[in-house]
């Protein structure tokens, strides 16, 4: 396939099915990683860390590059860090996502809800969880532990 | 030195001391003592060596002469890194290490900031990635400072020595050589001055809330950034390189 036969809003398309390596339920998208898609000569997909030393930063390049290929397009992965990534690029699809798996979306402020029982008592267990951009949290009322996607 | 070998050297200082700290850090992982220290650590590491390898990249690319992040921190000998001597302590106990970072993140928070607005563009933008992560550190070590000093006679006791024998490593910071008087000249990077103010006041605040004392003055320790080490930098650098010095150009 020539990449120029290809659109913009196909390549948004498959990216849509690219999921995020530590929370599966996340695409790429929803995350708010991809800062740019570009299919000028050629397929140029812009992506974004979202720490420095995101180890899923790699592999995510890596399942764009196998994502495209299978529709058979070429793709050129760039890296930017500016702006840098904060926790608010997360689309509000991601934000409702993260819910129903059950881990507790990024807030400003306010109390956050348990995602299980939607109750607001709830205490902070540590401050790190099972990934860098994660806290461990735990509900008062229904006493499941859950994560908390940190705000940042 | 032209402007442009200064901001190499400037780069790789920065990315030799993430590295640095980094390998430290990652020396204690899985002997940490709870289970969210443990993982507290272990994501500091990571940024640290996510912001070296960003670092490194872009002095590589500076540079112009196709070498590699693995090449500045697998192929370079102890005299070529120039990071602070503070970076390269060993880490003794839980309080010393604490120390340790809490007096480097109080700077390098300050650094950072003033290169987010420096005219090197690519510096800029690590700058701007990594200064996010460096405040969430410094918060929770700023945190167990706090706790520690203001702890037990035993706990504080212990972290005032911390802090008594790192503090030799901290003049080192703000002297300001020839490679940071030409970035900050030509590139409008951070005045180490006006960053030594902000340090001291920063510093002074966690510590008079940990009820701990302030060091006084003292003959400072240098020499981290020509490159003369103290004697554990030759041990941590044959840990970190003995692979690629065994299997040069080993890959995985």
């Amino acid at each position: 396939m020539v990449a120029t036969s290809v659109s913009v809003e196909q390549v948004y398309e498959w990216l849509a099915d690219v999921p995020d390596p530590e929370i599966p339920v996340l695409s790429i998208l929803d995350l708010g990683i991809v800062r740019d898609v570009t299919v000028a000569n050629s397929v140029t997909v812009t992506l974004t860390p979202t720490y420095s030393g995101c180890p899923a930063t790699e592999a995510i390049e890596a399942s764009v590059v196998t994502a495209l290929e299978k529709q058979g397009v070429e793709v050129a992965i760039k890296r930017v860090l500016s702006p840098p990534w904060t926790s608010d690029w997360i689309s509000d699809a991601g934000r409702r996502k993260l819910l129903q798996y059950g881990i507790a979306p990024p807030q400003e402020s306010g109390s956050i809800a348990c995602p299980q029982c939607g109750s607001p008592q709830t205490e902070r267990i540590s401050e790190f969880g099972s990934t860098a951009c994660k806290a461990s949290w735990r509900c008062c009322d229904c006493l499941e532990p859950f994560e908390y996607f940190k705000c940042l | 030195m032209n402007a442009e070998q200064a901001l190499i050297a400037y780069v790789l200082r920065l990315a030799d001391n993430a590295l640095i700290l980094g390998q430290r850090m990652i020396e204690v992982v899985a002997a940490g003592p709870e289970l969210e220290e443990e993982l507290a650590n272990a994501n500091f590491a990571l940024d640290f060596i996510g912001q070296a390898r960003m670092l490194y990249t872009c002095a590589g690319e500076l540079e112009g002469q196709g070498r590699s992040e693995d090449d500045f921190a697998f192929m370079r000998d102890e005299r070529e890194f120039q990071n602070l001597l503070l970076l390269e302590q060993p880490n003794g106990h839980f309080g010393d290490a604490l120390v340790r970072q809490f007096l480097f993140e109080s700077f390098y928070v300050h650094l950072l900031d003033g290169l987010t607005r420096c005219s090197a563009p690519g510096l800029a933008e690590i700058a701007a990635r990594a200064i996010k992560e460096v405040k969430y550190h410094l918060r929770h070590h700023s945190q167990w400072l706090i706790r520690l000093g203001d702890g037990t006679e035993l706990s504080h006791a212990r972290v005032q020595a911390s802090l008594d024998d790192a503090w030799q490593y901290t003049g080192e910071m703000f002297v300001a050589d020839a490679v940071d008087t030409v970035v900050h000249e030509s590139f409008a990077g951070p005045d180490l001055e006006a960053v030594a103010v902000l340090w001291r006041r920063d510093v002074a605040a966690v510590v008079e809330q940990a009820t701990l004392a302030l060091p006084g003055d003292q003959a400072m320790a240098s020499g981290g950034k020509d490159g003369r080490h103290s004697e554990h930098f030759g041990f941590l650098l044959a840990e970190m390189q003995t692979m690629q010095r065994s299997f040069p150009g080993a890959t995985w």
